[in-house]
């Protein structure tokens, strides 16, 4: 039976909500301003919560199982990020609050943007963009900025491998460059052939992804960034991967200049169903009067020391108590050239409370296990499955590994029909025909938070629907079997858009 | 805690599985010099303390359960009903990514789809999307979207100055590469029909936001002729506008609105220091394909029965690459979720019984802080629930004193924005402000002149 759209449960006169009566004498509206219908529903209370919990009960989602959904990082969502970013402290802020009374807030966006330099090997990271395509845009902004501030406009081109995701282009396009495919070489790299043939005066930047979309780590990425620095260019870095290394290697010590990180990845906040993420924009040192801003920065409070300690006693300015340590304030700043505001106030402040803290409670050591244990457990996984679906780049791969739905003695068989009997097996498809280089791509993502008993068990899964792909393909074309709805028309969606409920 | 499940005996087993020696051997693709660097960070805390760390950073904030609040320019402090978070906290929602799989996304996808019918009730137009990352970057989309209805070939943007300035910077970032000219930002950011006389045949697009910045409502008459004088020229009229408003007040399409957007926070969002909020976004009909980000459509499976679907795809970055309307993918569907949740809620009486407060309300603050002698209102315009105060002193010198001596938060200082508007404050009074509230702002401001 279909779950009624909230308008279809609507009854004139119901009720939702509980208001208070007007505690002031009314002032007269303004005629001829108003409107005169307001076509909302009208929905009681226990109507609207049974159909949103039976709404939510038609998804899928990480904290009912596996979701190896590659390139998307999708770890378990600790539940203590949800307490405190739930903080009424936090919570009830206002975003124009007199700085002084929003220290703690200012204070927490100064770590993180401390914690994720330090992750990063940069010299400064902007907390402002609210989405990984959102940094990406910032960062390439970030890379006009530059040239242009030295004079330089001739770069006007910005060069893209072939596997790059595809905000790469479409933010490049954003800021006003002109995009270049760079192709991969038969071991899934950037061709360094062909990217030495590109790089002159015109190029603005390189955007890699590293590990690459194949979830291989550039061999050859130390020879990239020579290439790219030596013809003026600057090299940006995708950090959709960065879970693959963290505490292994930082991206600013190989030579990247820009990165942004998806803190809805790489730091465990939820993904919310499409969002809200963060993704922070970090830079090397050179770059950091360019960020998008304001920025939290520091300052020494000399004058206004307030004593701590109570048996002290002073209560005032220049106390020379012990615990006289330094103590700072902070402020928000504009970074002195900077691209602008890419948003509204400060970025997805709730956002990055999860993520501090799930930096604060894994540490320096816990960020490096989990980077090791997601790549272990891809190559497990990889190991499992090796042999039983092509495998197009033969590699040690990084925190995620591309497969091809081809399989040998079932040509009738797509990639789109493995994904939709995976359902049947209780499990999140991986990411479908991406990369493009890659025909059927099957691109699986783990992440270090599964079981090793979870890995076998959607290993297995895969193993069996392999079979039934040659001895029974309609099992696999008809799924699935056991979802909400059978396979939708995707066709009549687009073709007889219906977008709305409402009676035109 | 790394919330790796794995022991030890896994991992040897795993690696057994694999013929590695051990996990280092991963890693050889990775330059040797640069492996295993050094990471100066805090040591590890356990869940225990991160809560204890986090919640007296929280209470280093004052916050507005604890302080009467006049602020608003953008960000407001509703009214949230419970029902709102106990949704949107449900980790079949949360936990949850970007419905791909459409056949085990239905919950997402439908609510998705209620939110758009949602929003194109309150706004009046024709099609909504998933949403925006907040209210200044939907702003910055709409102008980029009318720039590619005008194929591109009509490269300027005449923006009102009532549009809040934050806005206006991040639609300027936006368009930073693409060569676009910006007119009509030097008048008065309370009348719109100086912006008339900027509307020509290069025109994309003309952007003005209702309420302003500084509260006032436009006159439906002045509106209506600027909507004409863009029409005529060829160029989409965008309207950023306060949900909250439209429970009251005509939506913009009944003032010939092409495009409407705006911040939806207010819509059962908490402030939460500025974000995550919530850009919505709707236009006409005819528009659709140029509509940045997500839209879910409605359709049938094989057997005939409803479901949902991500529909229209081939304007996005994933299909069209370089040539897509936008690089959005990620948005704020978890606080679209809860924008839907509330305005379900709330309904057709609800909401409007939520705006007559906000209205009722304000007008009561700016009668009594009108009548405070050295105070007075800066127009006589109709508005909603902001209005700007003419102050005999300095904003930042009241504000500090009304917290100092009240614990009172004041309201925005316009004079960082309108360097004309020097001790002008912009004060908002919503459904959150008891008449007790008002009644003593009203006091520590008639204190104000004899103030040291």
């Amino acid at each position: 039976m279909n779950e009624p759209l909230v308008y279809e449960m609507s009854s004139p006169g119901r009720v939702g909500v509980s208001l208070p009566s007007c505690d002031v004498p009314q002032a007269r509206l303004p005629q001829g301003m108003l409107r005169h219908d307001l076509p909302l529903p009208e929905v009681s209370e226990v109507d609207l919560i049974r159909h949103y919990v039976r709404l939510s009960q038609l998804n899928y989602a990480l904290d009912k199982g596996f979701y190896p959904l590659g390139s998307c990082t999708m770890k378990y969502n600790p539940k203590v990020n949800e307490e405190t970013a739930r903080l009424p402290g936090f919570v009830q802020t206002h975003p124009y609050q007199d700085e002084r009374t929003v220290q703690g807030n200012l204070f927490l966006l100064y770590q993180l943007q401390e914690f994720l330099k330090e992750i990063l090997g940069f010299g400064g990271v902007s907390l402002q963009p609210a989405a990984g395509a959102h940094g990406e845009l910032a960062g390439v902004l970030i890379i006009r900025a530059y040239h242009h501030s030295r004079g330089d406009s001739r770069r006007t081109r910005m060069l893209i491998p072939d596997s790059a995701h595809g905000t790469n282009p479409a933010s490049t396009a954003m800021a006003g460059f002109e995009t270049v495919k760079v192709p991969s070489d038969a071991r899934g790299n950037v061709d360094l052939d062909a990217l030495r043939g590109l790089c002159d005066g015109t190029v603005a930047g390189l955007m890699l992804t590293n590990p690459n979309t194949l979830g291989l780590f550039e061999e050859q990425v130390i020879e990239i960034a020579r290439l790219v620095h030596g013809c003026g260019a600057l090299l940006y870095g995708d950090g959709a991967n960065l879970n693959a290394i963290m505490g292994i290697v930082k991206p600013g010590e190989l030579g990247f200049d820009v990165m942004h990180v998806n803190l809805h990845k790489t730091f465990s906040t939820p993904h919310g169903g499409g969002g809200p993420g963060a993704g922070p924009v970090g830079v090397s040192a050179a770059l950091v009067p360019f960020l998008p801003g304001p920025i939290v920065v520091r300052e020494l409070a000399e004058d206004e020391h307030e004593c701590d300690d109570d048996s002290c006693g002073c209560g005032e300015e220049e106390c020379g108590c012990e615990d006289d340590e330094e103590t700072y304030f902070y402020r928000l700043s504009m970074p002195e050239k900077s691209i602008g505001r890419v948003k509204a106030f400060y970025g997805n402040f709730g956002v990055c409370v999860k993520a501090y803290t799930y930096i604060r409670m894994l540490g320096a050591a816990g960020l490096r296990q989990a980077s090791e244990n997601a790549v272990l457990n891809a190559n497990y996984l990889l190991g499992r499955l090796k042999g039983v679906y092509p495998l197009p780049y033969d590699r040690t791969c990084m925190h995620e590994f591309v497969l091809s739905g081809r399989l040998p003695g079932a040509p009738e068989i797509h990639t789109l029909d493995i994904a939709k009997r995976l359902m049947d097996y209780g499990f999140y498809p991986p990411t479908v025909y991406f990369p493009l280089i890659v025909p059927e791509a099957i691109m699986i993502e783990p992440t270090e938070t599964e079981s090793r008993e979870t890995l076998d068990s959607f290993a297995e899964a895969m193993i069996q629907i392999a079979e039934e792909a040659r001895s029974n393909p309609e099992l696999l074309h008809d799924a699935p079997h056991s979802a909400p709805v059978a396979r939708l028309d995707e066709v009549q969606a687009a073709r007889q858009p219906v977008l709305t409920c409402l009676k035109s | 805690m790394s919330y790796v499940p794995n022991t030890e005996a896994d991992r040897v087993a795993m690696l057994k599985a694999i013929g590695a020696r051990d996990v280092d051997e991963l890693f050889h693709d990775i330059p040797q010099e640069f492996r295993y660097p050094v990471l100066n960070l805090p040591p590890a805390v356990s869940e225990l303390e991160v809560l204890r760390e986090t919640g007296e950073l929280s209470e280093y904030n004052l916050d507005l359960n604890h302080a009467p609040c006049f602020l608003g320019a953008g960000a407001y402090r509703h009214f949230v009903p419970s029902v709102v978070g106990h949704v949107i906290g449900r980790g079949e929602f949360y936990t949850a990514y970007t419905p791909y799989q459409a056949e085990i996304s239905q919950g997402t996808l439908q609510s998705v789809f209620e939110y758009q019918s949602l929003i194109c009730a309150l706004t009046g137009m024709d099609v909504a999307n998933a949403s925006h990352y907040d209210g200044a970057t939907a702003l910055a989309e709409a102008v980029l979207m009318a720039v590619s209805v005008g194929r591109g070939k009509r490269r300027k943007v005449v923006v009102s100055p009532g549009v809040h300035p934050e806005y206006r910077a991040v639609v300027r970032t936006y368009a930073q590469g693409m060569g676009l000219t910006f007119a009509g930002e030097d008048g008065d950011p309370q009348d719109l029909s100086s912006l008339q006389q900027e509307v020509d045949a290069q025109t994309a697009c003309v952007l003005v936001q209702n309420p302003g910045f500084l509260g006032s409502l436009g006159e439906p008459r002045e509106l209506k002729t600027l909507a004409a004088a863009a029409h005529a020229a060829g160029a989409l009229f965008v309207v950023t506008a306060d949900p909250i408003s439209l429970g009251l007040f005509a939506p913009p399409s009944e003032y010939g609105a092409d495009i409407v957007c705006g911040e939806g926070q207010s819509l059962g969002g908490g402030l939460s220091f500025g974000g995550p909020y919530l850009g919505y976004f709707a236009c006409k009909q005819e528009y659709v394909h140029k509509m940045a980000g997500r839209i879910v459509g409605q359709t049938v499976d094989k057997n005939g029965k409803r479901g949902f679907v991500l529909t229209l795809s081939a304007r996005e970055q994933h299909i069209r690459r370089e040539k897509a309307t936008s690089n959005i993918c990620s948005n704020q569907a978890l606080m679209s979720l809860a924008a839907a949740v509330y305005l379900t809620a709330m309904g057709k009486n609800g909401l409007r019984q939520v705006a007559e407060l906000c209205f009722h309300k304000a007008h009561y603050a700016a009668q009594q802080l009108a009548a405070v002698p050295g105070f007075a209102l800066l127009s006589r315009r109709p508005f909603f629930k902001e209005f700007a105060l003419r102050c005999p002193r300095p904003v930042a010198e009241i504000n500090q004193y009304l917290l100092d001596e009240y614990g009172i938060i004041g309201g925005y200082d316009l004079s960082h924005d309108y360097p004309q508007l020097q001790n002008t404050m912009l004060v908002c009074v919503t459904e959150m402000n008891t008449r007790e509230e008002i009644d003593e702002l009203v006091e520590a401001l008639g204190e104000v002149e004899v103030a040291e």
